[in-house]
């Protein structure tokens, strides 16, 4: 960080973060970056050239295509397809349905799975942590199966949901639950490690002071997580939006 | 230590109650009808299902894809990640925003627009094409939307990783006449390792369930482009329950045996203090 204050900074502290830092977020490469510039110009242009090409081949250029493709016959196509299209509005409506209330459930077990294990110890903890990961390995064409064979008419309880006019699979509810299979462990690992980072101790002293279980969880615990849950929420929402695989086994 | 005593902090059984009631209720339950199911067929059916010449090509095709794609993913996200720790350049920041696109864009928008991209009349493929590299209706696709769709976990998992190791180690290599080459490889290589493989063994798993994507480039041609997770749904759509449960089951346990892998990996990169 020394070579590059040089350039006069107009703050008179001499602490702060310089501008070229602020990508990585954890502020913490910054002595490995002066440390990287000492690479010799080919090795570090070339390598950052390679890391561009690649970034640009895989992501940028296929990103720039679906817009292009989107926009191609004008705006006044791109809104009649969307606004006026019947089936497109529909299907647009059950996704911002279905992928909220997916989200809300993993955001409640998020939280509850995360409080249990990174506060208390408790046998088969490990096992615990290892089980909320099962849906990231499984993959969506068996989340999405799973459930037809649990709810579908050929299914263990298919019969009994026919007879009481439920209708799981094949409609809205077999969506929420293919989907929230599918993006159940982000909130929870996004949570424990912050929770533990964070430390029992407010959470300790907020109960020593008398504070109820839902004070201390509203006025301690929520806003040190909450940058945590905003990321795990996003991520989930982003995977529950997208999600094709076990939507479209559960619900064709 | 982060425990406490359960009398002091609330909440300890209605939390873990939540937790245990959803993983069983949304997980577990359900992965366990799938096994159920499965075990309702005898043995040699069972057999006949999970192992015949389509099954057989489809497995490996979906696992030889997913090596390839998470090979690639290892390479050209340690590439990625190390430019993105240890230079400064100019959009540092967007290009750093990009490297989560594929978490983001639907899997099924990106076999599309990929297999767009690599026709014969595509952005890319009007170039390709002639040169006889078709990636589209190709096990070279497959690869290719795979890579896509995996490509921010080697990134992520490494960048801390290379973010946190101390310069020190590095200048006493340096001081000690190694060359830049050998202080990667023989210093940095070795603390990123763990990371790596974890990254690797991510990806890896995600290929080998993804489906979204690969159907719209793949062309599903019988025998040389289905992956395992097609024919679980074509048994599906031929009311072959079972058999599909039979075959979910193959996938399931193999994803398992990862999963156990990637955990035992993170044990193991713990030690560096990651």
């Amino acid at each position: 960080m020394g070579l590059k204050t040089t350039t006069p900074v107009p703050v008179p502290v001499p602490v702060p973060v310089p501008d070229s830092e602020p990508g990585t977020g954890t502020g913490t490469g910054r002595e490995q970056d002066r440390w990287g510039q000492n690479d010799p110009p080919l090795v570090r242009w070339g390598l950052t050239l390679a890391a561009m090409a690649v970034v640009f081949v895989l992501i940028v250029i296929p990103v720039v295509n679906v817009f292009s493709q989107a926009l191609a016959q004008g705006l006044g196509t791109y809104w009649q397809t969307i606004v006026l299209d019947a089936d497109t509005r529909a299907a647009i409506r059950l996704t911002l349905t279905v992928a909220p209330i997916a989200v809300v459930l993993n955001v409640l077990f998020g939280v509850s799975a995360a409080w249990a294990i990174a506060r208390f110890r408790f046998p088969g903890r490990t096992l615990l942590v290892t089980l909320i990961d099962l849906p990231f390995s499984v993959s969506p064409v068996v989340a999405g199966l799973v459930f037809v064979l649990l709810f579908g008419l050929q299914g263990y309880f298919g019969p009994w949901l026919r007879d009481h006019g439920f209708k799981i699979i094949f409609a809205t509810p077999g969506l929420v639950l293919a989907t929230a299979f599918v993006t159940f462990p982000f909130v929870a690992r996004e949570l424990i490690p912050v929770m533990e980072a964070v430390g029992p101790e407010e959470e300790l002293a907020a109960v020593n002071l008398g504070a109820s279980g839902w004070q201390m969880f509203r006025r301690v615990t929520l806003p040190n997580i909450k940058w945590g849950v905003l990321y795990g929420v996003i991520l989930c929402n982003a995977r529950a939006m997208g999600e094709f695989g076990a939507v479209s086994v559960s619900a064709q | 230590m982060s425990t406490v005593n359960r009398r002091i902090l609330p909440g300890f059984s209605l939390s873990l109650g939540y937790a245990v009631f959803s993983l069983s209720a949304l997980v577990l339950i359900p992965l366990a009808a799938c096994f159920l199911k499965a075990a309702s067929l005898t043995w040699s059916e069972f057999w006949a299902a999970v192992w015949n010449e389509r099954a057989r090509s489809a497995y490996a095709l979906t696992f030889g894809a997913s090596l390839a794609a998470a090979v690639a993913n290892a390479a050209l996200g340690l590439l990625v990640a190390w430019v993105l720790v240890r230079y400064s350049f100019p959009l540092k920041r967007l290009f750093d925003a990009l490297v989560d696109v594929p978490f983001a864009l639907p899997t099924a928008v990106a076999g599309l627009v990929y297999s767009s991209l690599y026709a014969p009349n595509g952005w890319l493929g009007q170039y390709l094409v002639p040169w006889g590299i078709e990636a589209t209706y190709s096990r070279l696709g497959i690869v290719l939307v795979l890579t896509f769709t995996g490509f921010p976990f080697v990134v992520r998992t490494v960048q801390p990783v290379l973010e946190g190791l101390d310069a020190d180690v590095e200048e006493a290599a340096l001081l000690l006449g190694a060359t830049r080459w050998q202080t990667f490889r023989r210093v940095l290589l070795p603390a990123l390792t763990p990371s790596l493989l974890t990254g690797f063994a991510l990806a890896f798993a995600r290929a080998l369930g993804e489906y979204g994507s690969v159907i719209f480039i793949s062309g599903n041609k019988r025998g040389e482009t289905v992956i395992a997770p097609v024919l679980i749904v074509r048994r599906l759509e031929a009311f072959g329950y079972a058999e599909a449960a039979a075959i979910a089951g193959v996938l399931l346990v193999t994803s398992f045996l990862l999963l156990a892998c990637i955990n035992l990996l993170e044990r193991w990169g713990r030690r560096y203090g990651a």
